[in-house]
């Protein structure tokens, strides 16, 4: 599917949501508990996750890849493991800046 | 993304935290998200096109705006400072708002056709919504409205600047780590409701897990009191705030909680910065730089720069300490001059920006972004070695005989001298030169400036045509509520004066 920042993406296995940070140019498969996440905004058809893809996520942890150019927010944790074209999206290390008002 | 999903996300993983007001008798971020959903219903229900704020800080606020995010219309926060012509003007944009406003508002509100309630009967509303319980939930397109901020308006009639849901989540996802603060940190802010920074700060804070707290008139003693009763941790001020805390005698200016202590608004004078980084040697120094139309801070110089320069032996290094820091990650900046054209480093020009956070928008015109994206802040400025230098607004750049002189870098040489508490330089109508460069002085207190010795001052530093042509010294300068110079009425004022 293609990306674009500010979408939001439901996960059919269960109640994961992942906000779309930054997005490559091309196109990309993101995959929650080994099934398609889909737009938010459509009701996915609840499926039955694959029992080897259950690492989970965690709330307000970004989940991102340099080389694709994908950063993710989780919005809504859960316990599938979210991947890109069939591999586990790693959290990226958080580098606030200076809170500044 | 929606401003609303920030909130769900802090009532998801900290509700019980108290997020708003004091430590015993706050908000939760759990209370608040049910206060919000409550209130937007009854927003709803009202046909109300948009929520107006018009009153103090407190916790209404956060209310109003979460609310008004639910219920999908923009939450406008007014100025209740406006004299009642410009109140007037203003309102006429909103005749179908839902109005919160003190009681001496009411009236106003109400010939405007706004409906109206205090800010105590207005939570007092959403609470009972909330106890019916049930509110249904939307969540708002994201290229919806969420605020409609206008522009102090020190250089032309206020405008209504238009920020979008996507505009303030960028800004939050790209500044913020989610649930970053600790359970003890506090947030002081002391800056009114319709300034950018108080919008942007109830967001930001809410997304770290930070309580938050206000103050509503600014006083250096009453905000000393607060942030050593309720353990402030972080605070935002403008510089005459900060101004005020350092040249106050007799104070108690201990502050053992504070830890971070952010600025930004207008220009901050060396000799306050200076100050306050040797009287409180504890505390993190963080320079914002930011507008309304770009969502709050698009430049950050943090602490350890601060740190650096104050003790920097290197011209360069310590010059930094005025510098607006470098551009946050999340936000590209170009300095061009007046023909487009991009500036090579050390040149100044115009400063444009862009990024999702940047809206360049004005209610009723659309965006004023160019054909890149890029906004044209209305800003002079420069880069060096990354930094950015502020050097004011351009339609206060004073042209001199075809000469064009920035009334910062005066100021700035002003502003470094110990018995000078203000400045403002300005370009005053001249039949000969088109306008002649003049300026008004504000001594420390005791201190008795001379204008001969001024002039001679700058001209030892300046060229000659720098150095204006007058200097009067007033007991204070015109300023904004949230710490901007008005230069219109600097220029009346001394042209209304001779002498």
């Amino acid at each position: 599917m293609k990306l674009r920042p500010g979408r939001q993406l439901a996960s059919a296995v269960d109640g994961t949501r992942m906000v779309v940070v930054r997005a490559p140019a091309e196109e990309v498969e993101v995959t929650c508990g080994g099934r398609p996440m889909v737009d938010a905004a459509e009701a996915p058809a609840p499926t039955a996750a694959d029992p080897a893809r259950q690492d989970g996520t965690l709330l307000g942890k970004r989940y991102a890849d340099e080389a694709l150019g994908i950063e993710l927010l989780c919005t809504k944790a859960g316990q599938g493991t979210v991947e890109v074209n069939g591999a586990a999206l790693p959290v990226k290390e958080a580098k606030p800046l200076p809170a500044s008002d | 993304m929606n401003v609303t999903m920030l909130l769900e996300m802090a009532a998801d993983g900290f509700g019980d935290r108290v997020v708003t007001g004091p430590r015993s008798g706050g908000l939760t971020a759990s209370r608040l998200r049910e206060l919000a959903a409550g209130a937007a219903g009854r927003v709803r229900e009202s046909g109300a096109e948009a929520v107006v704020h018009l009153a103090e800080n407190g916790p209404a606020f956060p209310v109003a705006f979460f609310a008004a995010a639910f219920a999908g219309v923009p939450l406008v926060p007014v100025n209740y400072r406006l004299g009642e012509d410009q109140l007037g003007r203003l309102l006429a944009h909103h005749p179908k708002a839902y109005g919160i406003a003190g009681e001496d508002r009411h009236e106003a509100l109400l010939q405007a056709g706004l409906s109206v309630r205090t800010p105590a009967d207005f939570l007092q509303a959403a609470d009972d919504a909330a106890a019916r319980g049930g509110a249904e939930e939307v969540q708002a397109d994201p290229d919806a409205t969420a605020v409609l901020i206008y522009t102090s308006g020190t250089t032309s009639e206020p405008k209504g600047v238009v920020l979008r849901h996507h505009n303030l989540t960028s800004y939050v996802l790209g500044t913020v780590e989610f649930a970053a603060a600790g359970e003890d940190e506090a947030a002081l802010m002391s800056v009114p409701p319709y300034h950018i920074a108080a919008v942007s700060n109830v967001l930001t804070n809410l997304y770290a897990g930070r309580r938050c707290l206000t103050l509503p008139s600014f006083t250096p003693d009453g905000w000393l009191d607060l942030v050593r009763a309720e353990g402030v941790t972080n605070a935002m001020v403008v510089p005459t705030m900060l101004a005020r805390i350092m040249d106050a005698p007799g104070l108690d200016r201990s502050v053992p909680s504070l830890r971070a202590l952010a600025y930004g608004g207008a220009r901050m004078p060396p000799r306050v910065i200076e100050r306050a980084l040797r009287e409180w040697p504890h505390v993190d120094f963080v320079n914002a730089y930011g507008l309304t139309e770009t969502s709050s801070t698009i430049a950050v110089l943090g602490p350890g720069d601060h740190r650096a320069a104050l003790v920097a032996k290197d011209p360069r290094s310590r010059a930094r300490l005025g510098s607006a820091g470098r551009p946050v990650p999340s936000v590209e900046l170009e300095i061009r001059d007046e023909d487009g054209r991009v500036l090579p480093p050390g040149e100044s020009g115009r400063i444009w920006v862009r990024g999702e956070q940047v809206s360049g928008e004005y209610a009723g015109h659309g965006p004023a972004v160019d054909g890149r994206g890029f906004f044209d802040t209305r800003d002079r400025g420069r880069l060096d070695d990354g930094y950015l230098f502020v050097e004011g607004r351009v339609d206060d750049t004073i042209i001199r005989g075809g000469e064009n002189i920035a009334p910062a870098e005066i100021e700035d040489v002003l502003l470094r001298r110990p018995d000078v508490a203000d400045a403002a330089v300005v370009g005053v109508p001249d039949d000969e030169w088109g306008q002649r460069v003049e300026a008004v002085v504000v001594p420390v207190a005791g201190a008795v400036l001379d204008p001969e010795e001024l002039r001679e001052h700058i001209r030892a530093r300046l060229r000659g045509s720098k150095t204006p042509d007058r200097i009067a010294c007033w007991p204070e300068l015109p300023r904004t509520p949230t710490g901007k110079v008005v230069k219109r009425d600097v220029v009346t004022g001394l042209t209304a004066a001779p002498d």
